[in-house]
């Protein structure tokens, strides 16, 4: 367990009675680059939920940091939260905030740091995801490209030892997704944050992943796990070598 | 956790040591930065240093800027290989800001942008209106391409789920109207001109005025809102590369439907405001039912009926036109609805008090 980070037993997602996924059981080691993959409506986005502590599984036990989460008091729940830190689809910036503002939130909040150090700290945040200079601009200034690094570099404020990415490649060209797939695997490489992502484009599960789980619409579960290259060598079953291999029979 | 430095002959010597966890000694950062001065190279030692975070990432990114400025060169082959990698990243530009923020502007350039800002208002304001007529033109023509389903909806939002409320404040204002006024009657013996008080009060003008500014709270900001979030949401920018008109679709229905409404709600006001005026008449002035009643009748006139409608139907162009032109001019954002929602309300209420002057100048001029 000491070098786990995330681990998922039996867990079951509904909505009502409507069962999304069930028995799913992954582990999550410390600096994976983890994938959650999968077909659009297999609930990848709704397993990430209950990985972010925004949606109780109906079964099961979620263990964050070698905590179960869902066992937790409210207080607790946000000191786990504190760290993990979420880039959004969109990004999610506070639009009535400048980037640098967005940035420096978690950090007047939840830390003791003087104005001049919190500054410097966004400084660093944003040149981190390369918006140097961008401070003063407010999102709807930026691109969408740029407000996925705002996000990243507010999702990065604390320092948090898990990053989860929602569709991070989502509505972005090619050259500004190969970049964001670079920047995770260095922020993974030089700060050992363990990082989950989930997409389906394959460029970045093969560019980036080292781990992975399949959810398979058609058994309401996973039914693969592994590093995503190997699952393509070996694919155990038909859906998982029709996903990895874009399409083919 | 500390950050020691020395200055040998040849360079200066930074040792981060121990925890360098969440530092914050801005007084020994400041105290590092002064003794830099005619210093040419910075080596680093981190063989003291047990573990980091970006407190000490943010310190070397600001002495690579300052050093940056000041030609001082640094070798970065002392920091550990992760440490190093996140300074390269962070120093790694992809690309500047093309526009500089906050640049001084001179007075004359603010007045001016000022002017121009209010110009394009107006002219947005004025198309805005045009769009509408235009849309009115259609609908008598029988052209308009909107759903009779948006107007259904419309109809049942501002109409019967209104009546509650309409209700319930007209006949509080009937109340307090009736209780205010009898305490000065009272004093010539006159309780029983609260009926004619209360009656003419509120079909005149109270009844149309109440029912006005609860709509532009109700209906009016809801307008704003809802056509402002499918702004932010590009649904109107769907609506348009489809072919529709926007003023058809979205603001028709809200528009004839408030209008069609408003002079009913009026009604319902008018009965609900003497209904409560006749409680404080009956229970604390000991005036028969029957008279009240009949003084009612007897101040009631037409001509005040019908100016009280009159101003129903005005308020309900205002209120939709003003919800609809600032949920059609609402920005892209979280914010922008809110904001187009508060500037729906408070300007259809100040435009209807002014309405209202000019319609009162006029109805005396007409001797109406």
């Amino acid at each position: 367990m000491n070098n786990i980070c995330i681990k998922g037993e039996k867990i079951e997602v509904a909505y009502g009675s409507n069962v999304l996924m069930r028995e799913v059981d992954f582990e999550i080691n410390k600096g994976d680059v983890f994938i959650i993959m999968g077909g659009s409506g297999c609930g990848k986005s709704s397993l990430m939920r209950v990985m972010t502590g925004l949606k109780e599984p109906s079964k099961g036990k979620v263990w964050i940091l070698a905590k179960d989460f869902y066992a937790q008091d409210d207080e607790n729940k946000k000191l786990i939260m504190r760290d993990c830190g979420i880039l959004y689809q969109s990004g999610a910036l506070f639009s009535s905030m400048t980037l640098a503002e967005n940035v420096a939130l978690p950090l007047q909040e939840y830390t003791d740091y003087s104005p001049d150090m919190i500054a410097d700290l966004v400084e660093l945040k944003l040149a981190l995801v390369g918006l140097r200079g961008y401070g003063d601009f407010y999102p709807s200034e930026i691109s969408g490209g740029m407000k996925k690094r705002a996000g990243l570099a507010r999702a990065l404020a604390l320092d948090p030892k898990i990053l989860y990415f929602d569709e991070p490649s989502a509505g972005l060209d090619p050259v500004s997704s190969k970049l964001l797939d670079d920047l995770i695997l260095e922020i993974n490489q030089s700060l050992g944050t363990t990082i989950v992502v989930i997409t389906h484009e394959l460029s970045s599960i093969f560019a980036i992943g080292n781990n992975s789980i399949f959810i398979d619409t058609d058994i309401k579960g996973v039914s693969a796990k592994g590093n995503p290259k190997d699952l393509l060598k070996n694919p155990p079953n038909q859906n998982v070598y029709r996903f990895l291999s874009g399409g083919k029979e | 956790m500390s950050l020691e430095f020395e200055k040998t002959d040849n360079y200066f010597l930074i040792l981060p040591v121990g925890d360098v966890l969440l530092y914050d000694d801005q007084k020994r950062i400041t105290a590092l930065f002064s003794s830099l001065k005619k210093v040419e190279k910075i080596k680093f030692d981190t063989k003291g240093l047990k573990s980091w975070d970006s407190s000490l990432v943010a310190f070397l990114f600001k002495l690579a800027m300052f050093c940056q400025k000041n030609n001082i060169m640094i070798d970065w082959s002392g920091l550990p290989k992760n440490l190093k990698q996140l300074v390269e990243l962070a120093l790694k530009v992809d690309r500047k800001p093309v526009i500089v923020k906050d640049k001084e502007i001179s007075f004359f350039e603010k007045a001016g942008e000022w002017g121009i800002e209010k110009y394009i208002t107006i002219k947005r304001v004025f198309s805005f209106v045009g769009d509408i007529w235009g849309a009115v033109k259609r609908f008598v023509a029988g052209t308009a391409v909107s759903r009779k389903i948006d107007f259904d909806f419309a109809l049942e939002d501002c109409g019967y789920k209104a009546v509650g409320i309409v209700s319930l404040v007209s006949f509080m204002v009937g109340l307090i109207l009736a209780f205010v006024g009898s305490i000065q009657l009272k004093m010539f013996g006159a309780e029983i001109y609260i009926a004619s008080l209360v009656t003419i009060g509120m079909i005149r003008i109270m009844g149309a005025i109440m029912v006005g500014i609860i709509m532009a709270g109700r209906t009016g900001a809801s307008y704003a809102a809802t056509i402002g979030t499918m702004q932010v949401n590009e649904e109107v920018d769907a609506l348009k590369t489809l072919g529709f008109n926007v003023a058809d679709f979205l603001i028709l229905p809200r528009l004839l439907s408030l209008i069609l409404v408003m002079p009913f709600l009026t009604m319902l006001a008018d009965i609900m405001g003497i209904i409560g005026g006749g409680v404080v008449a009956i229970f604390m002035l000991d005036i028969a039912p029957q008279q009240y009643v009949n003084f009612s009748v007897n101040a009631f006139g037409l001509n005040n009926f019908l100016v009280g409608l009159f101003h129903g139907f005005v308020y309900g162009v205002i209120i939709s036109t003003s919800g609809c032109y600032y949920g059609v001019n609402c920005g892209r954002n979280a914010d922008s609805v809110g904001l187009a929602t508060t500037k729906a309300v408070v300007s259809s209420i100040v435009i209807m008090i002014v309405a209202t002057g000019i319609i009162t100048w006029i109805c005396q001029l007409m001797g109406i």
